[in-house]
């Protein structure tokens, strides 16, 4: 028995094909991509943030608080687009917490002595909460039918919800990868990603801006939770679309073209630390 | 470029701010031989190995692994070398076998290549039958061996190995030797840190100490020995006076105090020593045989105390 029986010449031979410096990095993320969401599966906190919480959530706002809470439409029909962005941040603890993890313990470091690109760790936790984000939003979606959730969206509008949703994912995966890198322990990790939690509560996600004191209102209305949460609504349900999709737009467009080189600068600046 | 040396170093320098980490490191490994960089904590091992596997650029100085700079060929270093560094870096979420695979497939083996690979090597670490277990719930020692067997999964030539066996109990420490051993016999350059001196004893064919960022002594673990001694007999005297008079009738002794730490080479003459001591008059008031430390190892190669911490 020999530890070396396989010679670097016979590895070569049995990998696969020599592929291009595109195809190797596309299957880093894809490979990298599945070790998140196995996570999912090995972890009750990410099980709970991903499946539970935004069912409790439902109930919660249904049945508990929802009739305190005056809306134009049904409550329910109100509330969905808000919690769906409220279970994003959930998602999103979970991602924060990874990224400390693997900068602190030595994984990052292992992949930097390998021929593998190191910023596809990053590209793997974002397309990995991407995923969980929209697993929340459908068990939300479906959960929200049977307790009175009516949509009159039509395919295209559907479609348009898709779209906004991914992007406003990504761009949020982005921040907490930043949040992530920022923290210098997974204790502090967590209580950044508590961050991503609350910021939600300060928006139209849950109750309309109307009902608020005029200027705090006033600023929650045009914050870039509020926009999302908005236009999904009005994509989804009778209610006004106003500028909210274009806002949300803008929004997180530039909040993802801020946060990727932010992440990259600092995962470069950690990493070689 | 020369061929002989796997691992070639030339003046490394390195610091963090202020704290230079490294002042001028010559380092030379043959192929096929194991050379172990001996020091105690802080003196430098970590930041040798993490410019050695293109992890870290030097401030000053250059080295080759397998022929190619580390600087400037980075990426053909990187295909030639595997790091088992001091921290574990497994994902402890993922079993064994699921390590091995994802990191088989990170390294560009095909799916089946991947698998292949992964069942030989939980195989020969002794790690099949834990081989479906979350990582995280592996004790220090198969943590250890699973780490070591992710970097040989393309059989590199090369092999750095940072404090493999620090924090093992004696047990899962001799498990570790084993596999080291079967490594060097097929023929793999191993660079291995160590705190302890024993291990590099055992293992390796040449044993570089390191302190304070710099090579204060180099040479076979015999050359070494033969300085130090393989035993050490502390003599207590009533005063520091008596000490320093005995002291002057025994080669490479360490005073401190009324105590005289006296090397040895064997037990014959651990006897003779003891009698000249007695012969000559001095009664020592305690004595005790031991085998040397790395403390031993510094103050007898430079005189001073300062950085060994152990
Ligand atoms: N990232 C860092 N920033 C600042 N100082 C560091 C860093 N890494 C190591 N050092 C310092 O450099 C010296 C050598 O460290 P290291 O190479 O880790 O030693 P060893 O591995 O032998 O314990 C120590 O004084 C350590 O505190
Ligand atoms: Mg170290």
């Amino acid at each position: 028995m020999s530890t070396n029986v396989l010679t670097p010449e016979r590895v070569r031979a049995v990998a696969v094909a020599p592929r291009s410096a595109l195809a190797l990095a596309w299957s880093d993320c894809l490979v990298l991509t599945g070790r998140s969401l196995r996570h999912l599966t090995r972890n009750m906190d990410q099980l709970i943030q991903t499946f539970s919480l935004p069912i409790i959530l439902l109930l919660m706002f249904r049945y508990l608080l929802g009739g305190a809470i005056k809306t134009d439409q049904t409550y329910i029909n109100y509330v969905i687009s808000g919690l769906i962005v409220i279970s994003a941040g959930f998602n999103l603890t979970s991602t924060v917490i990874g990224v400390t993890n693997d900068m602190r313990n030595g994984i990052v470091e292992r992949f930097r002595s390998m021929p593998v690109l190191p910023p596809s760790v990053l590209v793997a936790h974002v397309a990995a909460a991407v995923l969980r984000t929209f697993v929340s939003a459908t068990v939300l979606i479906v959960a929200g039918f049977l307790v009175g959730f009516r949509p009159d969206a039509g395919p295209l509008e559907w479609l348009a919800v898709i779209g906004l949703l991914a992007l406003f994912a990504t761009a949020l995966c982005w921040v907490a990868v930043i949040l992530g890198l920022l923290a210098k322990s997974v204790e502090g990790g967590s209580g950044y990603g508590l961050i991503l939690v609350f910021l939600p509560y300060l928006s139209s996600a849950l109750v309309p801006t109307e009902t608020m004191p005029k200027v705090l209102g006033t600023i929650v209305r045009y914050q870039p939770v509020s926009a999302i949460a908005d236009a999904v609504r009005s994509l989804l349900t009778e209610a006004p679309a106003g500028n909210s999709i274009w806002l949300a737009l803008v929004w997180w467009a530039a909040i993802l073209l801020l946060a990727v080189p932010t992440a990259a600068r600092l995962f470069r600046r950690r990493a070689l630390g | 470029m020369s061929s002989e040396y796997a691992i070639e170093a030339r003046g490394l320098a390195k610091s963090y701010g202020d704290v230079h980490a490294l002042r001028g490191v010559d380092l030379y490994a043959e192929r096929g031989s194991m050379l172990a960089l001996l020091g105690p904590n802080g003196a430098g091992k970590t930041t040798v190995i993490r410019i050695l596997t293109t992890l870290l650029i030097p401030d000053g100085g250059t080295a080759t692994v397998g022929g190619h700079d580390v600087v400037r060929a980075a990426a053909r270093v990187r295909e030639v070398i595997g790091l088992t560094g001091q921290e574990m870096s497994v994902d402890g979420l993922l079993t064994g076998r699921e390590n091995l695979v994802m990191m088989g497939r990170l390294f560009h083996l095909g799916k089946a290549a991947a698998r292949q690979r992964a069942d030989d090597l939980l195989e020969q670490f002794d790690l099949t039958e834990a081989a479906g277990r979350q990582a995280r719930w592996y004790s220090g020692g198969m943590r250890r061996r699973l780490d070591l067997a992710v970097s040989l999964i393309t059989a590199p030539p090369v092999i750095f190995l940072d404090e493999p066996t620090t924090g093992l109990d004696p047990r899962s420490r001799q498990g570790m030797w084993e596999v080291i051993r079967k490594l060097m016999a097929d023929g793999t350059t191993i660079l291995l840190t160590t705190q302890y001196l024993e291990e590099a004893d055992i293992l390796a064919d040449r044993v570089a100490l390191i302190d304070g960022g710099g090579v204060v002594a180099e040479g076979t673990p015999g050359d070494l020995k033969r300085r130090i001694g393989s035993e050490r007999i502390e003599f207590q005297f009533a005063t520091d006076d008596v000490a320093e008079k005995a002291q002057l009738l025994v080669g490479g002794a360490v005073l401190h105090g009324n105590g005289l730490s006296v090397p040895a080479a064997d037990p014959a003459e651990v006897r003779h020593l003891i009698n000249r001591v007695a012969d000559a008059g001095f009664d020592a008031t305690g004595l005790e045989i031991r085998r040397p430390t790395l403390d031993d190892v510094f103050l007898t190669m430079t005189g001073q105390t300062e950085g060994a911490t152990l």
